[in-house]
């Protein structure tokens, strides 16, 4: 993707580059995340990143970490309409249903199985993966990218109830994945 | 309580969102009901478990210099020169300060603090936080000694939920000040301490400058500015509990 910032205000773009280049790494791992494919991250952070220079002179706050990661999902739902193959990862798109299944009929009867005990990289990066949006996205928000409920509610642009009872289905959906995968003979 | 219902207010008990209210009614229903007690038990484990499997992603060098390079040239800054000149030598440093008026005049505050904000900014770049690393007030507080004009109090905060991290020189309107080093959660605080010769008390202001909020006040002699990506309430509650514990202390 070729880029061309025609900014002609040096001490504005150094101010972004001080604000916004610490969260590099968050942003692009929110990315991988969102889309699931590196070479779309990459653009879709480069992206991003653009767009915040552009907005950055009427940026007021709250914080940079959440602004970046609003404007990033922006850009990946563009992304996810450009993937017309693709099952779709708008929010609105899903049938009301999978927000309404009390997330208590997921769990299992497992009381005294320690279900966790060390996970690597790759495993975690493969379940969280495998959850539906918009689990996932409230997943990694939250513990990837160590968001509280309220900002977490702003760059999804719903309310901290939708947030608590997207959170609970993640959790109790990643449980199900791993108790399943333990249960396989390898 | 219902076990649809706890379970929702299970995942705010973990992640430390509930109030003490609600929190003791969640903690009520899982002492007796062993389904409930089971979920919060694996939930916590899962939540370590993907802390600690490093999930994160790190992003291209490529991709940082394509984004870097799509940015306007940098001209090496006035305060790069200053700090590579403070740094160099410590008798230098000390002739800077010397240099520069010791009281902050009003009409400099707002350039002041945006240098506060760039000085929480590089502090954030890898390897740039601390220059001491302790969790013990007692080792970071002496460490200051020699170092700074001024004596910064390093107040152990674990208990409010604050964690010391450690302490930093840093350099902000080309003066040496003290930087204590706070963190909630996995948001960074940056405590900038300065001396003034005004040494009454001076009442916290907060504001939000490039998205970071900055809680300024003045006590004892010194000026205060805490610096973090947290939220306003949640930096307030940071200067409050530093405040009354200094005042204690």
């Amino acid at each position: 993707m070729p880029v061309k910032i025609s900014d002609n205000n040096p001490d504005r773009a150094r101010r972004f580059r001080d604000a916004a280049l610490p969260y590099l790494d968050d942003v692009y791992t929110l990315a991988r995340y969102l889309l699931r494919d590196a070479s779309d991250a990459e653009d879709a952070v480069q992206e991003c990143y653009l767009r915040a220079l552009k907005h950055f002179e009427s940026y007021r706050g709250p914080a940079i970490k959440p602004w970046l990661f609003a404007i990033l999902r922006n850009v990946c739902h563009a992304e996810y309409a450009r993937r017309a193959h693709a099952p779709a990862g708008n929010v609105e798109d899903l049938p009301d249903s999978a927000e309404q299944v009390p997330v208590w009929q997921e769990a299992q009867e497992t009381p005294e199985a320690q279900i966790v005990r060390r996970w690597d990289a790759d495993t975690v990066r493969r379940l969280i993966a495998a959850l539906a949006e918009p689990f996932r996205e409230t997943f990694v928000l939250r513990e990837i990218q160590n968001l509280s409920y309220r900002e977490i509610a702003d760059v999804a642009e719903v309310p901290v109830g939708t947030v608590m009872s997207r959170l609970a289905r993640a959790r109790a959906m990643l449980r199900s994945a791993w108790l399943a995968e333990q249960e396989q003979p390898k | 309580m219902r076990c649809d219902e706890a379970e929702i207010l299970l995942q705010a008990l973990i992640d430390g969102e509930l109030d003490a209210g609600h929190a003791r009614e969640v903690e009520a229903h899982v002492a007796t009901c062993a389904k409930c007690a089971a979920l919060l038990k694996d939930y916590r484990e899962m939540s370590k478990a993907v802390a600690d499997a490093g999930a994160r992603y790190t992003a291209p060098p490529e991709l940082r210099r394509r984004i870097e390079a799509s940015l306007p040239v940098q001209r090496p800054s006035r305060r790069a020169v200053l700090r590579g000149f403070a740094l160099g030598s410590a008798v230098s440093a000390i002739a800077a300060t010397g240099l520069v008026a010791i009281v902050l005049r009003n009409d400099d505050e707002a350039r002041i603090q945006s240098e506060i904000v760039s000085a929480h900014l590089r502090s954030l770049q890898a390897g740039h936080l601390t220059d001491v690393l302790s969790t013990d007030q007692h080792t970071v507080k002496p460490w200051f000694n020699g170092r700074l004009d001024v004596a910064p109090p390093v107040v152990d905060l674990t208990a409010q939920g604050f964690t010391l991290v450690g302490g930093r020189l840093d350099y902000v309107d080309a003066r040496a000040l003290g930087a204590v080093v706070y963190r909630r959660r996995s948001h960074v605080i940056n405590l900038f301490v300065a001396q003034t010769t005004n040494t009454g008390h001076r009442a916290a202001t907060i504001e939000t400058i490039q998205g970071f909020n900055i809680r300024r006040w003045s006590e004892r002699g010194l000026n205060f500015w805490a610096v973090s990506d947290l939220a306003m309430d949640e930096l307030a509650d940071f200067g409050e509990k530093f405040e009354s514990a200094m005042r204690s202390g």
